[in-house]
């Protein structure tokens, strides 16, 4: 490690530091209503105790495995639709109207529609998480597609490769870094929705479920708890899949594109 | 004019698309998926057919619609000032930025709506806890837009105010700044979006007005068209914003657009 790096990392830990005990020091003096917040300490000691307590464990696994089925299924629908998009310009510009329509819906309103179409509040989750996950991975899919050098499906064609094979050989792993970046907006958004539907459908379980749970128990170091823990697995979410990026493209740059 | 025909030429499969979903509605006669025709009449009567003075805008449009975009914007606004000033002093200070990056990471990966619950108990019901949920969930992307904006300023520029003496306001307003503007911009377009989803959100969790709580006392009540009509008016809400945004983007913008080939 160099030591800039040194350096950078030694000044972001007496930030986390300095930012913690700033909040605690606040909630001693009583700049912070004791009754309102607890102290940074007793948040952090809660914390450290739900991660050994096995019902918070399984609200986590059943916001997790919501998150995780969603995105598989996101990306079973919605890479091929691209494909197909991509590489049939005619339907490309007869569903693009339809797709600029249907994208800004925001997926917190379908909440009350999925929570009639589903009777168990986990599928109507997973089924919010395949719809946002979609329009990222759909949007990243053509851009990945518009992007293929035309030279590299010529000269396939020129070998009298046909239309598939030209779009499986070529355009498809050609767009592939562009997909990945689609994933990984994707996946910062589950969790969103996730946590969004559990709080106001908290019948399945999941980290909101438990985030409601508490809040109406008034156990706000239990709620915040959570709410710490929902920030370390987004975070360590984020990290594991950019790093997950680098490592499969490192010989593509890909521009990073829009999230979502 | 024949341009603008060829254009419009593509969108055939936006009305195909309503007759097919107006059709298949009305054969299979599903519950939960009344047909476009009977959601436009429902959105209409509900909140589009007040007297003309009042701009057709219904008594319960005034009462759901005005507090719903009133916290929008005041969110927005909020989020989009601190984000900038926040963004800007951590762009431009090395230091500064090496101690607060791992909280921003920290903070941006806490799902927004996971803070519902917080604020609740901060603020009890009301606007004040949603538009704390809007400034949280919206102020990420333009504080990391900002951040990066403000360090990648031209070196050029900063040494030729050094060598001229302008002072440091002056520095901010008339270099900083607009150098940053087209990432901030960036970071305010997915804002806009993003201040949406909050709005609903925090209205779906903790309200007693608005279009988000419509939609959950529509949905109790079993009234189907009225909830679509929430869907389909938050959806015709969303593509406004988006327009709205990126024609003030670009008149702002337009100097940078000349300044440089590329649309940034």
């Amino acid at each position: 490690m160099t030591s800039p790096a040194l350096r950078r990392g030694a000044l972001g830990a007496a930030g986390v530091v300095g930012f913690v005990a700033l909040l605690e020091a606040a909630g001693r003096l009583g700049i912070i209503d004791r009754d309102v917040l607890p102290y940074v300490s007793t948040v952090l000691a809660t914390a450290a105790e739900l991660a050994a307590d096995g019902g918070f464990h399984r609200h986590v696994l059943a916001t997790l495995s919501a998150c995780a089925a969603g995105l598989l299924i996101a990306f079973a629908v919605a890479v091929p639709a691209g494909l197909l998009l991509g590489t049939v310009p005619v339907v490309e510009r007869s569903v693009r109207p339809l797709v600029e329509f249907l994208r800004p819906i925001p997926s917190v309103s379908l909440i009350p529609l999925a929570m009639f179409v589903f009777v168990d509040s986990a599928d109507a989750k997973t089924s919010l998480i395949v719809y946002t996950c979609c329009w990222p991975l759909l949007i990243n899919t053509l851009y990945g597609l518009a992007d293929v050098d035309p030279l590299a499906k010529d000269t396939l064609r020129g070998f009298g490769f046909g239309e598939p094979s030209v779009a499986l050989r070529v355009s498809l792993p050609s767009a592939a870094p562009f997909i990945a970046t689609g994933v990984r907006i994707a996946v910062g958004v589950t969790l969103i929705v996730a946590v969004s539907v559990e709080i106001v459908a908290p019948g399945g379980g999941g980290i909101g479920a438990y985030l409601v749970e508490a809040g109406s128990a008034n156990r706000a170091d239990r709620v915040l708890a959570a709410v710490v823990w929902s920030g370390l697995l987004g975070l360590a979410a984020s990290l594991l899949f950019a790093a997950g990026e680098r490592r499969l493209f490192r010989w593509h740059t890909a521009r990073t594109g829009e999230a979502a | 004019m024949s341009g603008v025909l060829a254009r419009a030429r593509w969108y055939w499969l936006l009305p195909v698309a309503a007759v097919l979903w107006e059709v298949a509605t009305r054969r299979a006669e599903a519950v939960y998926f009344p047909p476009p025709t009977v959601i436009v009449a429902r959105l209409h009567e509900m909140w589009f057919s007040g007297p003309l003075a009042g701009l057709f805008l219904t008594e319960e449009a005034v009462h759901d619609l005005l507090p719903s975009l009133g916290r929008l914007f005041a969110g927005w606004a909020l989020a989009a000032t601190a984000g900038v000033v926040l963004g800007l002093a951590l762009g431009r200070s090395r230091t500064l930025a090496a101690l607060a990056e791992p909280l921003v990471h920290f903070g941006r990966s806490v799902p927004p709506s996971a803070l519902l619950p917080v604020f609740l108990l901060l603020f009890k019901i009301g606007t004040p806890m949603q538009v704390a949920a809007i400034v949280y969930g919206v102020v990420w992307p333009v504080l990391i837009n900002a951040m990066d904006g403000g360090r990648t300023v031209d070196r050029g520029y900063l040494e030729t105010c050094q060598v001229f003496r302008v002072g440091a306001p002056t520095r901010l307003v008339r270099i900083i700044l607009p150098a940053a503007a087209p990432k901030i911009f960036a970071g305010l377009r997915l804002s806009v979006s993003l201040a949406l989803i909050m709005m609903v959100i925090s209205e779906l969790y903790g309200s007693t007005e608005g279009i988000g709580h419509r939609m959950l006392e529509a949905q109790s009540q079993f009234d189907i068209p009225a909830m679509w009509a929430g869907i389909v008016l938050l959806g015709v809400l969303g593509v406004l914003l988006n327009v709205a945004f990126l024609g003030v983007e670009r008149r702002l913008l337009s100097w940078h657009r000349s300044a440089r080939h590329d649309t940034a």
